[in-house]
């Protein structure tokens, strides 16, 4: 069953152990979002697409997550940001404005057979 | 035991892949609660991820490595007290019906071994995308605690949520089950994921582990034993040593060395390269456990 409205969604990823994401997300939002950089990445069994973009570094950047078919995760542990992506629903997860380089990201929710296979890169160019 | 704990030390003198995990140099007396209970040496074996039902390039002798092994551990000289197999067990499939004529494949393959005594543990490959239903039909509780000769043997369930929690319950147990022990028991703890962060970029992590960490730092004689990463690795957090074994269905790379976790590719000049089982001498007056590593064409 898909959660139905913002409570729903809410509770599924209190539920999943989000919580201190959520708050700690919602502290983070750039007050201009108008100069983030707005990446739309598709999770489904068993890749992200794209499964890797450029940013700009020094600009904040927000990844917009759509999940297809299972509450994947998304995990860059160099930045310290997990979120869990619940279908049917977008998911903003900002990220803390990074140095330039290479970041890499993978799906912590056990999601099937090549759920080793997915993950994703980050790369901030200066 | 004596002979088989000085044969073991005489390896490690002579360079055999013999590793020594505890708290070197702890004399029995040094131990007061140690001095009252006869603690006698003893030794298991850790089988871990096989996999069954896995096909695919990285091994294309899948339908015989777990058969081998069972082969080679009932080929040791001297049999162990236990077996511990710690996770995946069988190799995931989205098909309810699939997994469980895995587990039951499984079940009967296993069932060969000469040593009846098996503990087993699920992997999320077994219980992720199940929480555990089909593994619990066949093997039972997805976490426990048992105690053998003196030492305190407690089963974490780190898969069993897809997030690889371990969960508020289970940690609530785990807590209240060790405050029943005497301080200074020797403590095994034996699960599937690493309790640490070894490698998050490649999910070889316990999310909540942090907290299962923090409640065994309380205990000064504490080892783990895991699998999930497919080889050998020893970790320290603290005082408490982690180890992982080697997998019986295809090896992969060390943790961090190239930028995707895919399987070392199969060498046919080598076909068992990097699969293997381990023995794990345990000396509980001393909380020190000697690993012997084996392949799995042994016998």
């Amino acid at each position: 069953m898909q959660p139905h409205n913002r409570r729903d969604w809410m509770q599924r990823a209190l539920a999943l152990g989000a919580a201190p994401f959520l708050f700690t997300a919602a502290r983070s939002v750039p007050a201009q979002t108008g100069e983030a950089q707005v990446v739309k990445i598709v999770a489904q069994r068993f890749h992200y697409t794209p499964g890797e973009f450029r940013v700009k570094a020094g600009r904040p950047v927000i990844l917009e997550f759509t999940s297809i078919d299972f509450v994947h995760g998304f995990n860059m542990p160099d930045l310290k940001v997990r979120a869990d992506l619940p279908p049917g629903f977008v998911t903003r997860v900002p990220l803390p404005i990074a140095k330039p380089g290479t970041y890499d990201f993978v799906c912590d929710n056990f999601c099937g057979d090549q759920h080793e296979e997915m993950h994703g890169r980050m790369i901030v160019q200066a | 035991m004596k002979n088989r704990r000085e044969l073991l030390k005489l390896a490690a003198l002579g360079g055999g892949a013999v590793y020594l995990s505890g708290l070197a140099g702890q004399a029995v007396a040094a131990a007061p609660k140690a001095a009252a209970t006869p603690y006698e040496d003893f030794y298991f074996v850790q089988l871990s991820d096989s996999h069954w039902g896995f096909s695919g390039a990285p091994n294309p002798d899948a339908a015989n490595t777990l058969k081998k092994a069972v082969a080679a551990v009932n080929a040791l000289p001297e049999p162990p007290e236990f077996i511990v197999f710690t996770g995946d067990l069988t190799h995931t499939t989205d098909d309810p019906a699939e997994r469980r004529r895995r587990m039951a494949e499984f079940r009967d393959i296993v069932s060969a071994l000469k040593v009846k005594q098996v503990r087993f543990m699920p992997g999320e490959h077994d219980a992720s995308l199940d929480r555990g239903a089909a593994y619990k039909e066949f093997f039972g509780e997805t976490f426990y605690a048992f105690d053998h000769k003196g030492v305190h043997f407690i089963a974490v369930d780190n898969v069993s949520d897809p997030g690889a929690r371990i969960g508020d319950e289970q940690l609530a147990w785990m807590k209240a089950d060790l405050a029943k022990r005497p301080a200074d028991s020797p403590i095994v703890v034996l699960t599937h994921r690493p309790l640490f962060d070894l490698e998050p970029k490649w999910d070889w992590a316990t999310r909540d582990g942090a907290q299962a960490v923090d409640i065994l730092m309380q205990y000064p004689k504490v080892t783990v034993f895991y699998g999930h990463i497919h080889q050998e690795h020893h970790h320290m957090t603290g005082h408490i040593a982690h180890h992982s074994a080697k997998s019986l269905i295809f090896p992969l790379p060390a943790p961090g060395s190239q930028p995707a976790r895919t399987p070392l590719p199969w060498d046919p000049a080598q076909p068992n390269r990097g699969l293997g089982f381990r023995e794990v001498e345990a000396e509980p007056d001393t909380a020190n456990y000697r690993i012997r590593e084996f392949g799995v064409a042994r016998a």
